[in-house]
């Protein structure tokens, strides 16, 4: 391959300057797959907004019903970020250990991981459950449909990600450390550091806000 | 052909609000002209003179990059907009429909659109009409107006601005018919079956007749049944009504919002899969 | 059992769209029936429907979107002759409930099934010719991007046959798309379609940005990219920042048609404005989104039919980016008659003239490419000089309703109509058209006849006058959009005239259809030999017509702007001397895409009848289907060295 110091042939542009460092050609593969997995991250982020630009604009809704401030019950909250973080803590383990190929330690930090997000989801599930019991159900307000679309759409990315973890894990058993697995490892390792970040988000803009409210 | 574009809407004002806007309108598309047409005649004549078999003209295939001529052509539409851009600020002001034509006081009419009709309440004149609005020519308008449905749009073309009609929320606008007239109205925002017959017309009268016509409004005919206007039905006979409840357009917004148990967002279980009769409030 | 599905659903009372159902049942049962008598569905199935070339890939794209064009056409030409006919306050032969659902699935299907699937299927073709490499990022998701779209059509068009489509207009506003003003499935079939298609628009999106980026020949420095590729960057970023919005419009939506939420229905403190703000959100950037790459199209045609470099690249590229970044920022003025306030409405009626700077440059760039060249008026040129002289015009009724008190007379009008169809149909769609015609021999080794091709650009350009220059002096007068019937005397003549103008273009798609028939009977007279029969400047033309299912042998090395001409110029019609072939990774064909399809029009279907048990099938299927492809033994093939140095030597008759 040569290197072109100066455009020759290009004939279209009179003031072409020297190209010192052209363009080494495609990227490799873990390059464009990682790419195109956080541009896909970031539309995720974009859906995101939108619905958090509509729980602004409804977070007053209430139509006579409870308000964030009496719903919110800030403990289960604090335990649910715990239960996130602490989750985001073991797969950020994980990944090192698929990187340096230690399976055992994979299978154990993904467990945890596993285990955490499940703790998470089972929280919520369970505020759920206690709002809609106590007559404030989404449909009871608009205040209460973007509350639950809001943290439910975060909720239903968070089984996502505990299915695809599963299926993960499965790979490793079945296939071992090939490269494709390693790169679909990665992209699940996003997937999940990103949803820490919505729910820092979240819980800021909903539980916070709406309890200081 | 041509007679009538001039001799009805938005080219034939009638009212203070629509002749300013018909001279933005001539305004703006004068000034785009005269950069459109000779951009037009310019592409037409190049492609025409540089066309491969006219040896007379130049070739000059490495001729791609001016800086002078980039300049201009960036500065062109931008001066241009910087232009109407003004115009646009200072228009949208001074058209703005909450802004008062005067500063007497305007006749206060409360609009209501239905499915398919429309609602005009006179709150200061306790009467009421549906597809016909009469009004005092010469007298600055305020309206205030609402939905019971769906979004429509209230519009005069030959008095001016439109302004959309939502449940729940009021909007405003102020117009004036300046001589006395018919004018035609219509919905400007697609609202469903019946919306090709959500007309009525404007009548402007000399403000004497407009009191008589209020005198003789309120000593015959009915009074307005609200509950009957909420059934859906199209191309209504235009109508008027000697009397129509205090407040109630201000009930008809409340009604609108409340709803809290969702029920009234609840489908319609007896209604055929196709629904070829449209099913507002229970599929007939 | 089978949730609110019964016999009633199909139109069995209402003889248009039975006949219509009937015939079109017919047609697809007799292709399908020709395909298996022939013993073609094992080719098929290997070729195109489990490939993950993009080549194939575009192709299909731009099938399925001729195909809509005469849908989304039909639907027009019943619009037309209605307004034509009832003229007397009454009448005409369709019904409001039936009128309502044509004018809904025209807009619906030409933006989302014609347009998007045009500009994307071109893309999808050229973009990795363009920039010298073997295909897109991710190939098996661009399948599957594709399919899905082809899962939305099918829906949408099945509600023909079964139940009934929106009667909401193509961007179904709330109150009137909830529930208790909708109760049918009209809407739940808008919804699904356009939710399963998006999906499959986003990945694109994501495919092309990552594509362009980050795979692109050696020495294809960004500005060293044709601007075809520029403007597919553009439209693909727009894409990623756009769709989600749409998404999560829809997704909320249908939450509060499906499971009683809030919104935006008139209880409860739901706010339909905040629909039409989320909704135009998305609706602005769209019409980017396909104008772009049409904008590109024309960069690539106007150089090439005039014999020199596009004038003004950087400007080009700069004004490219900027109508990208613009375009989110003009979104209010969609609906400036909803009493935003004088400020508010001020702001984005400046914004909004901002935006048609950059496209103004655009323009005048194009002429000056024009200016000093050697045009040959082939047919894509005709269709590229029509567009300019005809957007401009479509410009100029923009900037008019971006002030706000014009707007307040014309909003909603059939001069609205007018404007937006002169935008799109000599924007996007002679665009289209204009690279249907430049890069066809290319995919298929001959050229389209000629005469042909100029008839019905003359028919579309007659056409597209007759039919629109009417509507903007209706719309003066007062007449607004979606009316079933009319009664204004003075209107008559006008509402005619558009209906002639509608044959006329009606006309024009006859021609384009004999044009596509005559050529593939006339391929072995206008094949073409040499792989570059417009004399061009971009890399797809120093490939075979159609080009080696791995493109490039050799990836090319880049050396300036116009890659291939300063290839020509420089006399150089080998890339190497002595090429030296290195073993090619060829991704493997997959039945990913359609299968995922399949299982998403399953679930679709379901969803809008209320099936449950068949939605949970569908999302099982769905799920066994990416375990399926999660375990595949080989994502591709190699292609040895010297098999492929064997394949160029068989090819070299044809030099590349």
């Amino acid at each position: 391959m040569t290197i072109a110091i100066v455009d020759q042939g290009a004939v279209s542009d009179p003031h072409a300057r020297p190209v010192y460092r052209p363009f080494p050609g495609p990227a490799s593969k873990r390059i464009v797959v990682g790419y195109g997995f956080w541009i896909f991250l970031l539309s995720d982020f974009i859906m995101f907004s939108a619905f958090f630009a509509a729980y602004a604009v409804l977070s007053g809704e209430t139509a006579g019903g409870p308000t964030g401030k009496q719903l919110f019950d800030l403990r289960t909250v604090a335990a649910e970020t715990g239960a996130l973080l602490a989750s985001s803590f073991t797969c950020g383990m994980s990944a090192l250990a698929v990187q340096t190929r230690q399976t055992g330690k994979v299978y154990a930090a993904s467990f945890f991981t596993f285990l955490f997000g499940a703790v998470f989801l089972g929280l919520e599930i369970s505020e759920f459950v206690r709002m809609v019991a106590e007559g404030a159900g989404p449909q009871r307000s608009a205040f209460l449909s973007s509350f639950f679309s809001v943290v439910g759409l975060h909720g239903l990315h968070v089984t996502a990600g505990l299915v695809w973890l599963t299926v993960m894990l499965g790979q490793i058993a079945t296939r071992g450390f090939i490269p494709t697995t390693m790169r679909r490892f990665l992209c699940f390792a996003l997937f999940w550091h990103a949803l820490d970040i919505i729910w820092v988000a979240l819980f800021s803009v909903v539980y916070l806000m709406g309890a200081a409210a | 052909m041509l007679s009538g574009l001039t001799s009805s809407g938005v080219l034939d004002p009638q009212g203070p609000v629509a002749h300013s806007e018909r001279l933005i309108l001539f305004d703006a598309t004068v000034i785009m002209l005269a950069v459109i047409v000779p951009v037009i005649i310019a592409i037409l004549a190049v492609a025409w003179w540089f066309r491969a078999g006219n040896t007379r003209a130049a070739y000059r295939p490495d001729w791609a990059y001016s800086g002078r001529l980039e300049f201009i052509v960036w500065s062109i539409p931008a001066l241009v907009v910087l232009f109407l851009g003004g115009i646009a600020w200072v228009s949208s002001h001074d058209l703005d429909p909450h802004k008062p034509l005067a500063e007497t006081q305007p006749l206060e009419i409360q609009v209501v659109s239905l499915d398919w009709k429309w609602l005009f309440i006179y709150p200061e004149q306790g009467i009421a009409g549906v597809n016909r609005l009469v009004v005092p020519a010469g007298r600055p308008l305020h309206f205030k107006l609402t939905s019971a449905t769906v979004m429509n749009s209230f519009f005069v073309p030959q008095l001016g601005s439109q302004i959309y009609t939502m449940a729940g929320m009021t909007t405003q606008l102020h117009l004036q018919a300046d001589k006395p007239g018919t004018y035609p109205g219509i919905s400007a925002q697609f609202s469903g079956d019946g919306f090709s017959d959500m007309r009525f017309n404007v009548e402007a009268v000399p403000e004497t007749d407009f009191d008589k016509w209020v005198d003789e409004t309120k000593a015959g005919g009915q009074a307005l049944d609200y509950a009957g206007l909420t059934q859906n039905s199209k191309a209504d006979k235009p109508a008027v009504y000697r009397g129509v409840e205090p407040g109630l357009f201000e009930k008809i917004l409340d009604m609108e919002t409340e709803g809290a148990e969702g029920q009234q967002n609840a489908p319609n279980a007896t209604v055929s899969p196709r629904a070829p009769v449209s099913p507002r409030n229970g599929g007939s | 059992m089978l949730g609110k599905l019964n016999w009633t659903a199909i139109p069995f009372d209402e003889p248009i769209p039975l006949v219509v159902s009937i015939v079109l049942i017919l047609i697809i049962l007799s292709v399908l029936g020709w395909i298996t008598v022939k013993g073609y569905w094992p080719y098929l199935w290997r070729e195109w429907i489990t490939s993950v070339d993009h080549k194939r890939i575009g192709v299909m794209y731009c099938g399925l979107a001729m195909l809509m064009l005469i849908r989304g056409f039909s639907d027009a030409i019943m619009m037309r002759s209605q307004q034509s006919f009832a003229t007397d306050g009454g009448g005409g032969y369709l019904p409001p409930e039936h009128y309502d659902q044509i004018f809904s699935a025209h807009g619906t299907i030409m933006i989302f099934f014609v347009a998007m699937t045009f500009m994307i299927g071109l893309m999808n073709f050229v973009v990795p010719l363009q920039l010298g490499i073997r295909d897109v990022a991710f190939p098996t998701l661009n399948s599957v991007s594709l399919w899905l779209t082809a899962s939305g059509v099918l829906l949408t068009n099945m509600s023909l046959v079964i139940g009934e489509f929106a009667r909401t207009g193509w961007l179904a506003y709330p109150p009137l798309s909830e529930l208790k003003f909708s109760p049918g499935v009209g809407v739940d079939y808008y919804l699904w379609s356009l939710q399963i298609s998006g999906v499959g628009t986003l990945l694109t999106g994501v495919n092309f940005v990552t594509t362009i980026l980050k795979m692109r020949a050696p020495g294809m420095n960004m500005m060293r990219m044709p601007v075809f590729c520029w403007t597919a960057l553009a439209s693909s970023l727009l894409i990623v920042a756009a769709f989600p919005v749409l998404t999560a419009t829809f997704a909320m939506l249908l939450l509060d048609r499906y499971l009683g939420f809030h919104f935006f229905t008139n209880e409860a403190g739901g706010n339909p404005m905040m629909y039409i703000n989320l909704i135009w959100v998305w609706g602005h950037p769209e019409v980017y989104i396909l104008v772009l790459p049409a904008f590109g199209v024309y960069s690539e045609v106007i150089a090439t039919f005039s014999g020199k470099s596009l004038f003004g690249y950087r400007s080009m590229v700069a004004a490219t980016m900027a109508i990208c970044i613009l375009s989110f920022l003009v979104w209010l003025h969609h609906f400036f008659t909803m009493g935003a306030g004088a400020d508010v409405n001020a702001v984005f009626g400046v914004a909004t003239m901002i935006i048609a700077v950059p496209t103004g440059v655009k323009v005048f760039n194009w002429l000056f490419t024009l200016y000093g060249g050697r045009v040959r008026f082939d047919v894509p040129v005709l269709w590229a000089i029509a567009f300019m002289v005809t957007f401009v015009i479509g410009g100029m009724t923009g900037v008019l309703l971006a002030v706000p008190p014009a707007d307040f007379q014309l909003h909603n009008s059939v001069f609205l109509i007018a404007h937006f169809h002169n935008m799109v149909i000599p924007g996007v769609l002679f665009g289209a058209f204009a690279g249907y015609n430049y890069w066809f021999p290319k995919a298929f080794g001959f050229t389209l006849n000629e005469r042909l091709g100029k008839a019905a650009f003359w028919c579309w350009f007659i056409g597209f006058y007759v039919t629109f220059m009417p509507l903007y002096a209706l719309g003066l007068m007062g007449m607004t959009r979606r009316l079933q019937h009319t009664d204004n005397p003075l209107w008559d003549p006008w509402l005619h005239l558009s209906g002639l103008g509608a044959v006329i273009i009606m006309v024009g798609i006859g021609l384009q259809i004999a044009q596509l028939v005559v050529s593939i009977r006339d391929r072995v007279a206008l094949r073409d030999v040499t792989g570059d029969p417009w004399n061009g400047r971009t890399l797809e033309w120093s490939t075979a017509s159609p080009p080696p299912f791995y493109n490039y042998a050799v990836m090319p090395n880049v050396e300036g702007l116009d890659a291939y001409w300063g290839m020509k110029a420089s006399a150089r019609t080998e890339k190497h001397e002595q090429p030296e072939y290195e073993p090619i990774e060829i991704p493997r064909n997959s039945p990913t895409g359609f299968v995922t399809a399949f299982f998403a029009v399953v679930m679709g279907f379901a969803l809008i009848w209320h099936i449950w048990w068949m939605v949970l099938l569908g999302l099982f299927g769905a799920f066994v289907t990416f375990m399926v492809f999660a375990w595949r033994k080989r994502d591709e093939d190699e292609l040895p060295a010297d098999e492929l140095a064997r394949m160029e030597l068989e090819r070299a008759g044809a030099p590349a």
